[in-house]
């Protein structure tokens, strides 16, 4: 078909036999170092906020308190993304690693891995995993315990500070920050957590140095990322990739030759129309020229044939569920946008009163009390824009 | 003591009793009963010392913790976009002929209970459902016929 | 200095303390900032986002409530993206809630109305989502309707009952559109772990919360013509009514209280004080007898500490969490069921009236006294001891229906006859009241002396630090009482529930050894109770506080053994202090319950 073929990498998935020997040389490299090569490699949380890893891990060492933990966020619930279970289920010791390493950095004595429920059939296989993990710790001297912590479905969880409020009997209702977690987390207590592809990415660091990891991707967006990669495509699946991409060339390699629009983060993130393709690449917010997304990984195509009224409802139908209700914003605004298209599409409202609710995500992108309530207009604005009449007829 | 009593006790001396023990006391009483009965919270929220209003409040945060009567296999359809796109409607048709219940309902026999969820993480393999714990992926109307022939067959093998 | 953080906002520079907030800096510059779900009594939820303000250099807005002033922050109050999204908060909020306003019990006094009042939403953008809501309304408790349309989930009522009252009998319940303020499995109130205190109600901000009220009950009372309508009225209504009307005193309007009731058309007012007096000498025997028995007689059945049972929300909490304390309760009734039960008997006695054709009311600052005088042990007269409990808010309802210019009123006196007071009685209505007046009879009866303080002002047992301990050392008792020389009598009090979960922790681990020990359900005692004016702050109870002493200091008499009322009904009716008759008619038993 004449595709150009994007880049793609083996390196989360890469099966790295010495990593025992990868873990103890680690654990004897001076804190500093470790921190300042895991600055330098650039390496940014995976689940999609891109808060710099070493940095978090940083702060976690310097802040006061005895009691710590170290928490991997395998909450993955981001429609469109499924990368962080294949990773728990090929190469959980390179999160486990990644897991120790900070635990000897912030001096954390017990982690957790908050694992979506929808994914606990990996419960066996972790804990086998879990316990030869254990093994080597004790080995290596490291005084480091992690458990198992089952989600119970929720959405919002993945949200650091309500999978902090889950992990302690709670319902998941995100926080007020500050302070953050990296002060005040679980159990009052400083806490880094950590999405899966991160920790795994750790590794590669800690094995190859920084400047391996840094040579990937452009300028703030640095190294490779997985991407889940599902919808409109003749080739769904997890593929590993480097940022910076336009997603005309993703569109290239993955669509079906009829693709429409591709939603860039999940239902959480951003639509892209075909018209845009050429000028939005995907990477964290930073220099890159024209538009540019960042992403948790999720890559959800759609072809002509697809409604995107249809789609944008379903989103919206999943945030009123999801959210946990606790903000006006989120818990009303999800209301009023789902009844509002819908009473569009019907005819009951007028076409105008798309732009009425187009200021009302404006509202609750800089009033809702975390990132759920603040991302839905992500979609909501980029659907509306693009696909106007798709709404109204 | 009543069996959820004795149920309840032993999930307390496992998990403990503190706050941070509720979730996983709820979710060892739904790996057993499926569901979170009135008389099960009252004496959850006697183990750990809190109300039951807020073992009430806890538990109908989260959707895998059902509080209302489940059969003895919980069926779960994903319903969010890629599996919706890829034909989740003609999935749930197939359960709901050959259940004969609707969707939210369980059967009168207590086996089946019939259900939407939100995204399972299978978009690549969509359509996507989970039978209590466990995934079945790239659905069509006739595979779940089929599977559901099977859970009906596994559990007269039970009995 | 390090501790001292300086910001501007609307560009009004100001200096104050780290760990303050927005809102507090804002406040201190007069600056007004709307709030909601923010509450001076409770923990910070940030959770309905009038609050936000914008802050140069963030993108987002940030929650004024919750956010703590850090160096150099420049704070923006009413900018146009502050504006519109207030307003677009307030309209959400509008459209998930019965904006019935002319036909809420709340209408005039609900802040959610008040902020829409000042935005002016006349109309609103939003899709009326009410119709689609399944809205549950819940009047089945005889203290609380619960009234799910008018909840903007604010949570204070969760927080309230959670953080105060140590009961969590309403929790926040589902997630997202199906998210909720519930009780246990959504069962009525009634049904439920609840005190009745109405702490939620006084902290709910809109209508979703209301004491169930009785007030054209007694309206169709006070017209029927064969009826003796009596009225009794309880220490703390006098220091909190007055906050309902314009008036410019000093917080004390008793004789203004007791004019209106007159002008109402009660045939009798009469005063809860009385039997506040009563309960002391009843109380106060009590505590001398159960010491005795346990001093002198070794009696292991004996319970002490004895606790105070005036607080109908203490009780019933008890019952709930902590069955196995009941017998420490005094068997005491409180004195509103005391003076139910005497209206009927002592009181139609000597008026020669049929008790069948009295009607007797209540003004309570407290919802859980409707409860009360609907337990079924509470009609020891032969009839329902007490027909009816307003509170502080339905009088006050009741005076501005009637017409009267209630601040220009003059003062009038209770009616004889059960209408006699001490100071001793007015301090019942604040944490710590009950003890002062028990100390100020029992000290008296065993040594013969006044309490050894100034003015007899027990100032140690007064204040609204949570939970209080003294102890008074006897000397030199009277012969009755010699047993009692040189012990040291140890007292505790305490108010709010959770502060009385913790003192009962104490006493069960052994931390805590009391003789006697005061409970009151709602925070700062009567005078902060869930049927007072609303609303409510620490700031308040402290006003009220103030006004409750000073009203002490001014009564003539201000021991309880020295009412002469009070004097007079044992001599003629009762006999003495637990006897016979004071037993049928003055004590009561107690019902475990369920904790859920």
């Amino acid at each position: 078909m004449g595709k150009k073929q994007l880049r793609r990498m083996d390196l989360i998935f890469a099966n790295e036999h010495d990593y025992k020997e990868i873990l103890s040389k680690t654990l004897k490299t001076p804190n500093q170092y470790i921190v300042e090569e895991m600055i330098n490699s650039g390496l940014k949380g995976r689940g999609g906020a891109g808060f710099p890893t070493g940095l978090k891990w940083k702060l976690t060492a310097e802040a006061k308190g005895k009691t710590k933990y170290v928490i991997c966020n395998a909450d993955e619930g981001e429609p469109g993304t499924f990368k962080d279970r294949e990773i728990l289920t090929q190469v959980s010791y390179k999160v486990l690693t990644g897991m120790a390493v900070c635990s000897k950095i912030t001096g954390a004595k017990k982690g957790y891995i908050y694992l979506r429920s929808e994914y606990k059939f990996l419960v066996p296989v972790l804990e086998k995993e879990l316990s030869q993990f254990h093994l080597l710790c004790k080995e290596n001297n490291l005084d480091f315990d992690v458990e198992i912590f089952l989600g119970s479905g929720a959405y919002i969880c993945g949200e650091e500070s309500a999978l902090m409020e889950s992990m302690e009997g709670k319902r998941g209702e995100p926080r007020n920050k500050p302070p953050f977690p990296t002060k005040s987390g679980y159990m009052g207590k400083p806490t880094v957590v950590n999405n899966v592809e991160t920790l795994a990415h750790t590794f590669t660091i800690f094995k190859y140095g920084a400047k391996k990891f840094r040579d990937l991707g452009v300028q703030d967006s640095r190294g490779s990322k997985l991407f889940s990669i599902s919808g409109d495509t003749p080739t769904p699946g997890i593929y590993e990739l480097e940022l910076g991409m336009t997603v005309q060339d993703f569109v290239d390699d993955f669509g079906d030759s009829d693709c429409k629009a591709v939603q860039v983060g999940g239902a959480s993130g951003f639509l892209v129309p075909r018209k845009r393709f050429k000028e939005t690449a995907i990477g964290y917010q930073g220099k890159l020229t024209g538009i540019s997304l960042p992403t948790g990984g999720s890559m959800m195509l759609y072809n002509s044939s697809r409604s995107m009224y249809n789609v944008l409802d379903n989103y919206l139908d999943f945030f009123q569920e999801e959210s946990c209700g606790q903000c006006t914003p989120c818990r009303v605004g999800c209301q009023q946008l789902v009844k509002g298209i819908e009473a569009v599409k019907r005819g009951e409202k007028k076409a105008s009163y798309l732009d009425v609710l187009l200021k009302l995500t404006e509202t609750m992108k800089v009033t809702a009390k975390c990132g759920l309530g603040q991302s839905v207009a992500n979609s909501f604005q980029s659907i509306v824009a693009n696909f106007r009449e798709e709404m109204i007829y | 003591m009543t069996e959820v009593q004795t149920l309840v006790k032993d999930l307390a001396n496992k998990h403990g009793r503190k706050r941070e023990s509720l979730i996983p006391i709820l979710q060892g009483i739904i790996q057993k009963d499926r569901f979170i009965s009135e008389h099960a919270m009252i004496e959850i929220a006697r183990e750990l010392d809190i109300s039951s209003a807020e073992v009430f409040g806890t538990a109908t945060f989260y959707s895998f913790l059902d509080t209302d009567t489940r059969g003895k296999y919980v069926i779960r359809v994903c319903k969010t976009i890629t599996c919706s796109m890829k034909g989740k409607n003609q999935i749930l048709l197939s359960l709901e002929d050959g259940l004969k219940v609707k969707v939210g309902d369980t059967t009168p026999d207590k086996k089946f209970t019939l259900l939407e969820t939100n995204c399972l993480g299978w978009c690549h393999k969509a359509p996507a459902m989970l039978i209590n714990d466990d995934v079945y992926t790239e659905l069509t109307p006739e595979s779940v016929r089929q599977i559901i022939e099977e859970y009906k067959k596994r559990d007269i093998r039970v009995e | 200095m390090a501790n001292q953080i300086n910001l501007t906002i609307n560009g009004i520079a100001i200096t104050i303390n780290k760990g303050l907030t927005v809102l507090d800096a804002a406040g201190k510059l007069n600056i007004k900032i709307p709030t909601l779900c923010y509450h001076k009594d409770l923990c910070i939820a940030g959770n309905c986002r009038v609050c936000v303000v914008e802050q140069t250099g963030t993108k987002k807005l940030i929650p004024a409530c919750a956010t703590p002033v850090h160096e150099g922050m420049e704070i923006q109050t009413n900018s146009l993206v502050v504006r519109n999204s207030r307003k677009h908060i307030i309209q959400l909020l509008l459209s998930e809630h019965n904006a019935d306003c002319t036909k809420c019990y709340k209408n005039g006094n609900c802040e959610l109305q008040s902020l829409a009042s000042e935005y002016k939403i006349t109309n609103s953008d939003f899709i009326d989502l009410v119709p689609h809501k399944n809205y549950a309304y819940d009047d089945l408790s005889p203290s609380i309707i619960k009234d799910d349309s008018k909840c903007i989930r604010c949570q204070r009522c969760v927080r309230t009952c959670h953080e105060i009252q140590h009961l969590s009998a309403l929790s926040v319940a589902y997630k997202g559109n199906h998210m909720k303020i519930s009780t246990f499995a959504e069962k009525p109130m009634r049904e439920v772990a609840c005190a009745h205190c109405g702490q939620c109600i006084i902290h709910c901000p809109t209508g979703a919360l209301t004491e169930k009220n009785y007030i054209e009950q007694v309206w169709d009372a006070l017209t029927a013509p064969s009826k003796h309508v009596i009225v009794q009225t309880a220490p703390a209504v006098r220091v909190g009514l007055g906050e309902e009307f314009d008036t410019n005193s000093d917080g004390r309007v008793t004789g203004k209280m007791v004019s209106a009731l007159k002008r109402l058309g009660f045939d009798s007012v009469l005063d809860t004080d009385f039997t506040a007096d009563l309960t002391i000498m009843e109380e106060g025997t009590e505590l001398l007898t159960r010491l005795k028995k346990a001093l002198v007689d070794k009696d292991k059945n004996v319970q002490l500490p004895m606790f105070t049972s005036c607080s109908p929300g203490w009780i019933k909490y008890l019952e709930h969490t902590h069955n196995n304390l009941l017998d420490n309760l005094s068997t005491c009734k409180s004195p509103q069921q005391m003076f139910g039960a005497l209206a009927k008997t002592y009181y139609a006695q000597k008026r020669q009236i049929d008790p069948a054709n009295i009607i007797s009311v209540s003004i309570m600052p407290c919802t859980a006294k409707k409860f009360e005088a609907n337990r079924p042990e509470m009609r020891d007269s032969g009839f329902k001891d007490v027909d009816y409990v307003l509170t502080t808010r339905e009088l006050a309802i009741m005076i501005k229906q009637a017409g009267i210019d209630f601040a220009n009123l003059d003062d009038e006196y209770f009616d004889k006859l059960m209408g006699d007071s001490t100071g001793a009685a007015v301090i019942f209505g604040a944490t710590g009241g009950v003890m002062e007046a028990a100390l100020r009879t029992a000290y008296e009866i065993v040594t013969g002396r006044e309490v050894p303080f100034k003015n007899i002002d027990i100032t140690p047992l007064r204040g609204f630090e949570g939970i209080k301990e003294a102890s008074i050392v006897i000397e030199d008792a009277l012969p009755d009482w010699d047993f009692l020389n040189g012990v040291e009598l140890k007292c505790a009090i305490t108010h709010g529930l959770e502060n009385a979960n913790q003192v009962i922790k104490n006493i069960e681990s052994g931390k805590a050894e009391y003789h006697f020990v005061e409970f009151m359900a709602c925070p700062g005692g009567c005078l902060g109770g869930g049927g007072q004016p609303i609303p409510t702050s620490p700031e308040i109870r402290q006003r009220r506080m103030k006004a409750i002493y000073a009203e002490d200091l001014h009564m003539p008499i201000r021991k309880s053994h020295e009412n002469p009322e009070v004097q007079q009904i044992y001599k003629e009716f009762l006999g003495k202090p637990l006897g016979d008759k004071s037993h049928k008619l003055l004590h009561t038993h107690y019902t475990p319950r369920d904790r859920n």
